[in-house]
């Protein structure tokens, strides 16, 4: 589903951010990217969401090459997938509900669907309660959560959630792990990046390891190890 | 199609409510370019009804010897009106010119005295001829000075006003062109002004934009709310333009009046308010929306 094929990303004066990759995510699984900050786990998300384009080698999701598609294909290629960040970047100006059906609304779907779909994905990720908060309102796990009820929205094929666990506290942190493994059990494809070594033991699943730009470990049940 | 177009109005209409202190703003600034824009539609009245005024005052008489037939005198104000740079010719004979002379100085016993003693009229008929555009007596003259023509003229007052024609000529050529000139400036600036009012209200917002592409909303669903909020701003503008215009447009009225006569700023404002609207609507919703699409597209990369 998802290939990196000796995938390179240099930046001028910023020398190289990876090197080299090659590796291959199946449908439904859960992959781990670990590694310390700078290790190019970032690089690696926005390559794959077309935010980035490498300098070299090849990056396929599905049936699409992403590394050649153009900037006005992105929009509907991403609607392929979900997108979870560490600051959760939700739109100030819009409410919870309003957060959350934007997915929706940005791929045309009827408004019918919409008032049917948002109330039971925020029921979901527990935060039935809140959908007319803005995100000035709500804590940082509450927004982790609307930003997730907005990446499964849509249905997508892959989550990918960069470093979502970074600004929450061991309780929500938790919370967040097991709503992934939730949604990864539903059958969607989740790539968790995060240097949170008790998020990555807990979940004993395939760990992708990275460090200075290169993938220097793989392994099926992995565990934080650096060295 | 349908549904995007809808939702690009509604999330429009809906970020215009919400960034409410942005919106203010941004209203605050191009209200003010507006308000400089319905002064030079103003401007451009009161210069054009000066231009007028001053274009009024000049004309050529042509004075026939007292030997020229009226007939005669008919012809040549036939053929003069029939030249491309005359606008009006009057004829005013010997016996009217009399009567004029006789009314004008009817409280000066002395010339009223004078008159009543000569056997015959001694004034001449004359014709009064009023050009199109000022700059063009002097060719009106020329064809005064035509053989078959000046036989039968006395004098015109073209030779005696030459200076004062080409110069009034001169002024009013050079308040039209300065006047398109500054207008022209002045519309530049203000567009400018809204342009980066525009830019920074939509630079604020690029964090916005970056969480819209990633969702995948295409570049129409993201540019058309600011292009709609950009249409609003203008719109709300225009009719703001028009409010805080009304009040100063009728307390200067009257005084403008002072120094042109038969200008009526203020009635012009009004009798011509709904054209005024559709042109700050037009100058503040065409600045707005254009403004918006052009600071959006660099955010659409990638």
């Amino acid at each position: 589903m998802i290939v990196f094929q000796g995938v390179s990303k240099h930046y001028s004066g910023h020398g190289v951010a990876l090197e080299d990759t090659s590796f291959q995510i199946d449908p439904g699984e859960f992959v781990s990217l670990a590694g310390r900050s700078g290790a190019g786990k970032s690089t690696v998300i926005k390559l794959l969401i077309g935010e980035e384009r490498p300098s070299k080698g090849r990056v396929f999701f599905g049936q699409y090459e992403v590394n050649k598609l153009r900037d006005n294909e992105l929009p509907a290629f991403r609607r392929h997938i979900g997108v979870v960040f560490q600051d959760f970047r939700l739109l100030p100006t819009k409410n919870a509900y309003e957060n959350v059906a934007f997915a929706l609304e940005v791929a045309g779907r009827p408004q019918r669907e919409i008032d049917e779909l948002v109330p039971q994905v925020l029921d979901m990720v527990g935060l039935g309660d809140k959908t007319k908060n803005f995100p000035n309102e709500l804590s940082g796990g509450e927004r982790q959560r609307v930003a997730i009820a907005r990446a499964m929205i849509h249905r997508p094929e892959v989550i990918i959630a960069d470093e979502p666990t970074g600004n929450l506290d061991p309780f929500h942190t938790f919370e967040i792990v097991k709503l992934l493994e939730k949604i990864n059990q539903l059958g969607t494809t989740v790539v968790l990046a995060t240097h949170d070594k008790e998020v990555i033991n807990s979940l004993e699943r395939r760990v992708i390891t990275l460090d200075k730009g290169r993938v220097i470990r793989d392994e099926k049940k992995g565990k934080y190890i650096l060295v | 199609m349908f549904t995007i177009i809808s939702r690009i109005f509604h999330f429009g209409a809906k970020n215009f409510w919400r960034n409410g202190w942005l919106s203010t703003a941004t209203i605050a600034i191009m209200t003010l370019s507006l308000v400089v824009s319905l002064n030079l539609i103003l401007f451009s009245v009161v210069t054009r009804a000066a231009t007028n005024s001053i274009e009024n005052e000049i004309d050529i008489s042509v004075y026939f010897n007292t030997n020229t037939s009226e007939d005669e005198i008919l012809n040549i104000q036939q053929s003069l009106e029939g030249l491309s740079q005359v606008q009006s010719v009057d004829y005013i004979s010997r016996d009217q010119a009399l009567a004029t002379f006789q009314q004008n100085h009817a409280d000066n016993p002395v010339i009223s005295q004078v008159i009543n003693t000569l056997d015959s009229n001694p004034l001449d008929a004359s014709l009064n001829i009023k050009a199109k555009d000022p700059s063009q007596y002097g060719a009106i003259n020329d064809y005064l000075s035509s053989p078959s023509i000046a036989s039968y003229i006395d004098s015109t007052s073209y030779n005696s006003n030459q200076e004062a024609i080409t110069r009034l000529a001169t002024i009013v050529g050079d308040m039209e062109t300065g006047g398109w000139i500054v207008t022209i400036f002045l519309i530049l600036v203000a567009g400018l002004v809204v342009y980066n009012t525009i830019r920074l209200a939509i630079y604020s917002n690029r964090d916005e934009i970056g969480i819209m592409r990633v969702v995948g909303a295409s570049n129409a669903l993201v540019r058309g709310p600011y292009v709609v909020e950009g249409f609003f701003w203008g719109g709300i503008s225009a009719i703001l333009s028009l409010i805080l215009v009304a009040p100063v447009c009728y307390f200067v009225s009257s005084h403008l009046n002072d120094f042109i006569p038969g200008l009526n700023i203020f009635r012009y404002f009004y009798t011509h308010i709904l054209q005024l609207f559709l042109y700050q609507l037009l100058f503040g919703v065409v600045i707005g929306s254009l403004s918006s699409f052009w600071a959006v597209r660099r955010y659409l990369k990638n």
